[in-house]
């Protein structure tokens, strides 16, 4: 088991706890990095979609798994990225100039439907926000001018760094870059005041407020980031898809970056490129295990949303912390060989917390 | 003249008077004990004071500035501290977290810095940690700095509450039930402690306790409360012998 002498509270805010982080991850890095040389393009593009649908994730995951807010409608924002981003390039904007533009845009959107919406909890913000999906879905067909309406909106794709989108490879490095972007901006965000304010409103609304943490800014503070980061996701989606239309961006859109965060374990953000794994393997895993089903059942045109359904509710109900939480359990597992005990994990029941102030 | 001071309020919850007509004042340094049967309205008097409930009459004052319409969450940044009945900690946070948190009104980094995690931002979490280290130290939190509230027993939690309401500097500390739940050597222990913040840390108390040994051996002063009445105040010797207090408690 490792034990980290701490003698500075550096050592408490840095990112990497100790060497053995720094040596994993940037080994990880290096095999990313290396990554084109043996996978081949089909490959890549999918990984590059794993990358787009983590930032996703990494959005949804600090609305849903730090602040605690749900949210059914995220395509929207996807939706809000990916034509923000193609307007801009059909207008003759550069690719550096319009990504923080997006970003921007999908900031303010979010902080523009978050102000009135997040004045709901529970049961209710999750209804509006599975309306703000519908509402968008329809926007988007019927605002002709900016996203070409049900014809639908071919993505430019130009040069950037003298490359070209169309380079698998590069589009690939794109995205990589991207999602470690993101990855550090999120963590940055976790770790300062404003990410533990997130937390508190997550755990006690009541504590957070009386230790002088407007609710509403905050909310709202993390509707927009969650809508900057799915935006950023959706720019780079437009890219992977190159043509838009409105009925990409509809509710099973946002009900598999639901499924992302649950299977890749709430409230961690190794959690989000776990479920993003999980999430963009699975439709060729289903697509692969067709050819082997009897025809009967492989060529059922459902099987998808069923099987989604079913391991969304195979997740919540026997393992709620998700792929990360399986994750830490088997770590925990060798760390403290052979004296593990699977109560560690178990939640106990908590009798003094009551629904009085 | 008082650091804070009640005047008439008057909380109705429909037909309800949780409160009716209470006033009182508090001076600087002092340890004031409100005490009452269940349902007295000890507890709505402090989410009253923290702003949660909106009183029907009365005004508040805090250093001789009206608080009744301050929004709530900037009570804490006008010196206005309080720990829960039933604790109201961020279960799946560390103790450290739980503590930094008590830090947030002291917040000068915006979004962006704290986005690229700028110089100014590793400061500002430098600062926050020293001041929680004090905390830590002064209530005996050594062991716990990285354990998760959920795995916590509930005395070393009680405790927790305590030190994030302490790490906001308060000048005024609400404690609502601190000995609740807690065991003998743990409610002695608490006694030493919030007369050390009051004569170390120069901080005011207002404190709901049932425990009357507690009560007697800490307060400075008594408010005695009986459906949402003021049945008697004073030192703790006049409360005790105060034959409607007396009344209220054993029905004699």
């Amino acid at each position: 088991m490792r034990f980290i002498f701490k003698t500075k509270y550096s050592q408490d805010i840095n990112i990497a706890k100790h060497n053995g982080d720094r040596f994993w991850y940037s080994l990880l890095i290096l095999i990313m990095v290396v990554l084109p040389l043996v996978l081949d393009d089909f490959y890549l593009g999918e990984i590059s979609y794993i990358c787009i649908l983590s930032i996703a994730g990494i959005g949804l995951m600090i609305l849903s798994g730090y602040t605690g807010l749900a949210s059914l409608g995220h395509a929207a924002f996807l939706g809000v990225g990916a034509y923000t981003h193609a307007f801009l390039l059909t207008n003759g904007i550069p690719f550096y100039a319009s990504i923080p533009v997006v970003i921007i845009v999908s900031f303010l959107v979010g902080a523009a439907i978050g102000i009135p919406i997040l004045r709901l909890t529970g049961m209710y913000l999750a209804i509006a926000t599975l309306a703000l999906g519908f509402i968008a879905e329809h926007v988007f067909i019927k605002w002709e001018h900016f996203t070409g309406g049900n014809r639908g909106l071919p993505v430019p794709q130009p040069e950037f760094l003298g490359m070209s989108f169309y380079d698998s490879v590069f589009f690939y490095y794109v995205c990589l870059v991207f999602l470690i972007a993101a990855m550090f901006a999120a963590i940055n965000i976790l770790r300062s005041p404003t990410g533990r304010a997130f937390v508190a409103i997550r755990d006690s609304e009541i504590a957070a407020q009386s230790l002088g943490v407007n609710l509403g800014l905050y909310k709202a503070l993390s509707f927009a980031i969650s809508g900057a980061f799915t935006g950023l996701a959706g720019a780079l989606l437009a890219h992977y898809i190159g043509y838009l239309a409105p009925d990409i961006f509809n509710i099973f859109l946002s009900l598999t970056l639901l499924l992302l965060i649950v299977v890749g374990g709430m409230g961690s953000l190794h959690g989000t490129v776990f479920g993003a794994i999980f999430v963009g393997f699975l439709p060729q895993l289903i697509a692969i295990c067709r050819d082997y089903l009897p025809s009967s059942i492989g060529s059922q045109p459902g099987l998808e949303p069923m099987l989604f359904g079913l391991i969304l509710v195979f997740f919540i109900l026997y393992e709620p912390l998700g792929i990360y939480g399986r994750w830490m359990k088997i770590k925990l597992f060798f760390e403290l060989f052979p004296t593990y005990k699977r109560q560690t994990f178990k939640k106990q029941k908590v009798f003094t917390k009551s629904d009085r102030v | 003249m008082s650091l804070f001071e009640v005047k008439n309020i008057t909380v109705a919850f429909g037909g309800v008077k949780a409160l009716n007509d209470v006033s009182f004042g508090i001076d600087k340094g002092e340890i004031f004990t409100i005490i009452g049967p269940n349902g007295a309205g000890k507890s709505t008097l402090f989410n009253v004071i923290s702003r949660i409930y909106e009183p029907s009459k009365g005004e508040i004052y805090f250093e001789n500035q009206n608080i009744s319409k301050t929004k709530p969450h900037n009570i804490s940044k006008l010196g206005i501290a309080r720990t829960f009945q039933n604790l109201e900690l961020f279960e799946n946070a560390t103790v450290l977290q739980n503590l930094l948190l008590g830090r947030h009104i002291y917040k000068k980094t915006n979004i962006l810095s704290e986005v690229f995690f700028t110089p100014s931002a590793r400061k500002q979490e430098h600062e926050y940690r020293l001041k929680v280290e004090e905390v830590i130290d002064f209530l005996d939190l050594q062991h716990y700095r990285d354990t998760l509230i959920n795995g916590l027993p509930y005395g070393v939690r009680k405790n927790v509450e305590l030190a994030r309401a302490l790490c906001t500097d308060p000048k005024l500390l609400l404690l609502d039930e601190p000995s609740s739940g807690l065991t003998n050597e743990e409610t002695i222990d608490l006694g030493f402690w919030i007369k050390d913040i009051q004569s170390l840390l120069g901080i005011t108390i207002i404190m709901i306790e049932h425990d009357m040994s507690f009560v007697n051996k800490v307060s400075d002063r008594i408010l005695a409360l009986n459906y949402g009445k003021i049945l008697a105040s004073g030192l703790p010797e006049e409360i005790k012998n105060n034959e409607d207090v007396k009344q209220a408690y054993m029905g004699e």
